[in-house]
């Protein structure tokens, strides 16, 4: 009994850990980065058959690992359900949360987390029967529309009929494969998601692609983007220009394989971005080659884009808002000076 | 003696006093967490406006309505699938318990089949498969099978007629598939379904384990006496099996209680289901997981308490 008595003393004294100094130290002294990711969105974040990561999440971490630490396999892969993720990131679990996550104001405002930039701008969409002869959503009054819970979209679905002042009715599941099985299975006439992911559900999932066909309406935007948790600066301010810095190496034209033969490039912006001449790692706290060694590891975000979920991937989505600002798209990063 | 009893509230009011403590140091070193992090906290959330509907429910949810209304719709459907539930599981379990003490040996097989296969399939796997089965074998929506007048059977569920806005209303084919009356969905009825033949086979145990647990004298003495088999069963084991098992038998409906947590795996929006997608819209995680634990918490000590109340009376019948 004392023994007892003593012990439960002893927890009430025990103070909950305080709050891990700077990131960046964390992650140098543990010498990995903790990655959460979805658990398996094909071309965002998904472990493969030899159980590695892939996905335009995926090689964010990659290239954060590659220019924080210099080697972009350093990385811990936390898989996290979308009820997780938050807390996970809240309470320290992971450094980033990269993980098809939309930029809302709530989510920045009052989750005590930070969206450091859009990685991929999305919109969610509508799936459909070709053989319903539904071209429209606005056609979908009382339909039953399927939908995976867990993300802005059933709110999105909610707000877009009420502005219709149509009444549909929502059959909400958390996995993602009971979601489309019974959507193919016909129990629900319409199917929404992201556009992205609905691209991929048509072309993978579905029976026979030609029997269904994506509804033009986008009711929704999308950006999707990592996260990381509030008050530490540093690390927010490495993630943020990590991620510009992909952008900016396709502006700029610096592909994986001519990286390291670019460093006797005239061009002052190349010379800055490879380090050659000013030290801009220096003011985030990192190497001079830390924008080399991310576009070194994963390439640039045309070529991020490209592997993952465009013409070079099953998906084979187009560019569209995600081509750079010069090519009709609205990627536009801030200078790297 | 005394003195060893005071000890003894003193210990006691020590240990109150440090679980206690311990509660409020957990409560107040995660609030001054979550002020220190920035998250906003505390359940004013309940009071705004949902944002987002349910798909069915007995209490209807309009998307301007407050999260509250959404959790109190979504408690309903629960109460919905877990009450009709745990009286068929109640039903289904009697008649298969029975089967497996029959001396017809094919009712006897049939019995204990039905009683192995569905206790020892995982209920997630149960449900799953009841649930595409279901939307697999029924036909389409726009073409729905006519079982009588105003009943439909489709991928949409069982339409029936319904009394709305206090007239009988009647399903009829419109824009997609069945229009109007009442709405059993295969998400619902895959509930139906699945939990309770998955509690009705304990049931059915914990019934036979009852009445083979009785002294084998029990059921001689009433053959002695001259009663038919069947007299000695019903009279004299089932009365006093009934009593063994009613703890069991509760406990058992209980847990039908909690499993109806899992209907969020097929599309059914339960308690968990809506606490899930108001927990996303608000990131509000511990308060929307409170919610759900306090309110199964209490519906499952009210129910213990009503079947404390039911296994008093039946004692006292014993002893009269």
């Amino acid at each position: 009994m004392p023994r007892i008595k003593a012990a439960l003393a002893a927890l009430a004294f025990i103070s909950t850990p305080a709050l891990a100094g700077k990131t960046l130290d964390a992650i140098k002294a543990k010498g990995q980065i903790a990655c959460g990711v979805s658990t398996g969105v094909i071309g965002f974040s998904a472990a493969d058959s030899q159980g590695q990561w892939k996905g335009l999440d995926v090689d964010v971490c990659k290239a954060l690992a590659a220019a924080v630490l210099g080697d972009a396999n350093k990385v811990r892969w936390v898989p996290l359900s979308s009820q997780q993720r938050f807390t996970a990131l809240q309470s320290g679990e992971v450094d980033i949360l990269s993980r098809n996550t939309t930029w809302s104001l709530t989510r920045d405002a009052a989750l005590g987390l930070h969206f450091t930039a859009v990685t991929y701008y999305d919109g969610q969409g509508f799936m459909v029967a070709k053989k319903s002869k539904v071209t429209s959503a606005k056609q979908l009054k009382n339909a039953e529309i399927c939908v995976q819970s867990g993300t802005t979209t059933e709110k999105n679905l909610s707000d877009y009929f009420r502005a219709q002042g149509i009444k549909v009715k929502p059959v909400v599941f958390d996995k993602f494969e009971a979601s489309i099985k019974a959507f193919f299975s016909g129990r629900c006439q319409a199917y929404t998601t992201d556009a992205s992911a609905l691209a991929f559900i048509r072309s993978k999932e579905a029976p026979t692609p030609d029997d269904y066909v994506v509804l033009p309406e986008i009711i929704s935007k999308e950006p999707l983007g990592p996260a990381v948790r509030r008050g530490d600066d540093e690390w927010f301010a490495i993630v943020k220009w990590t991620i510009n810095a992909l952008i900016e190496a396709e502006e700029l034209g610096i592909t994986q394989a001519k990286v390291d033969g670019l460093k006797a490039s005239p061009d002052p912006a190349i010379q800055r971005f490879l380090g050659v001449g000013e030290d801009l790692g220096k003011s985030l706290g990192l190497n001079r080659e830390w924008a080399a060694r991310a576009v070194k590891a994963v390439g640039n975000y045309g070529e991020i884009f490209n592997r993952n979920v465009g013409a070079d991937s099953p998906l084979k989505l187009p560019r569209g808002l995600n081509a750079q600002w010069n090519h009709g798209g609205i990627l536009y990063a801030p200078p790297l000076r | 003696m005394a003195a060893s009893r005071t000890a003894s509230r003193i210990t006691q009011a020590l240990i109150v006093a440090i679980v206690v403590g311990l509660l409020a140091l957990l409560v107040t070193t995660t609030a001054g967490h979550l002020q220190q992090r920035g998250i906003r906290s505390g359940f004013d959330f309940l009071l705004e406006p949902a944002g987002f509907t349910l798909g069915e429910s007995l209490l209807p949810v309009e998307a301007s309505d407050s999260t509250l209304r959404a959790f109190a719709a979504g408690l309903l459907n629960t109460l919905r699938v877990a009450l009709p539930g745990a009286f068929l599981a109640t039903l289904i379990g009697v008649l298969a318990g029975f089967g497996r003490l029959t001396e017809n040996p094919l009712i006897r097989g049939l019995a204990s089949a039905y009683v192995n296969a569905f206790r020892n399939i995982p209920l997630l796997l149960q449900l799953l498969a009841w649930y595409f089965l279901l939307t697999d074998l029924l036909p389409a929506t726009d073409a729905a099978l006519r079982l009588a007048p105003g009943i439909f059977l489709s991928k949409s569920g069982l339409a029936l007629p319904w009394w709305v806005d206090g007239a009988l209303e009647i399903p009829e084919p419109g824009g997609f598939g069945i229009d109007g009356g009442a709405r059993l969905t295969p998400e619902y009825l895959a509930m139906l379904l699945g939990l309770s033949l998955y509690s009705a086979a304990y049931i059915a145990e914990t019934l036979r384990g009852a009445v083979e647990a009785l002294p084998p004298g029990q059921r001689l003495s009433a053959l002695a006496l001259g009663m038919t088999p069947r007299q000695a069963f019903v009279l004299v084991l089932l009365p006093q099996a009934w009593r063994a098992a009613l703890p069991p038998v509760t406990s058992q409906l209980l847990n039908l209680f909690k499993n109806a947590s899992l209907a969020v795996a097929i599309g059914y929006p339960d308690l968990v289901s809506v606490a899930g997608t108001s927990l996303n819209q608000t990131g509000r995680a511990i308060e929307c997981l409170t919610i759900v634990i306090a309110v199964y918490l209490l519906l499952s000590l009210l129910a213990a308490a009503l079947s404390h109340r039911l296994e008093q009376r039946a004692l006292r019948g014993q002893t009269a």
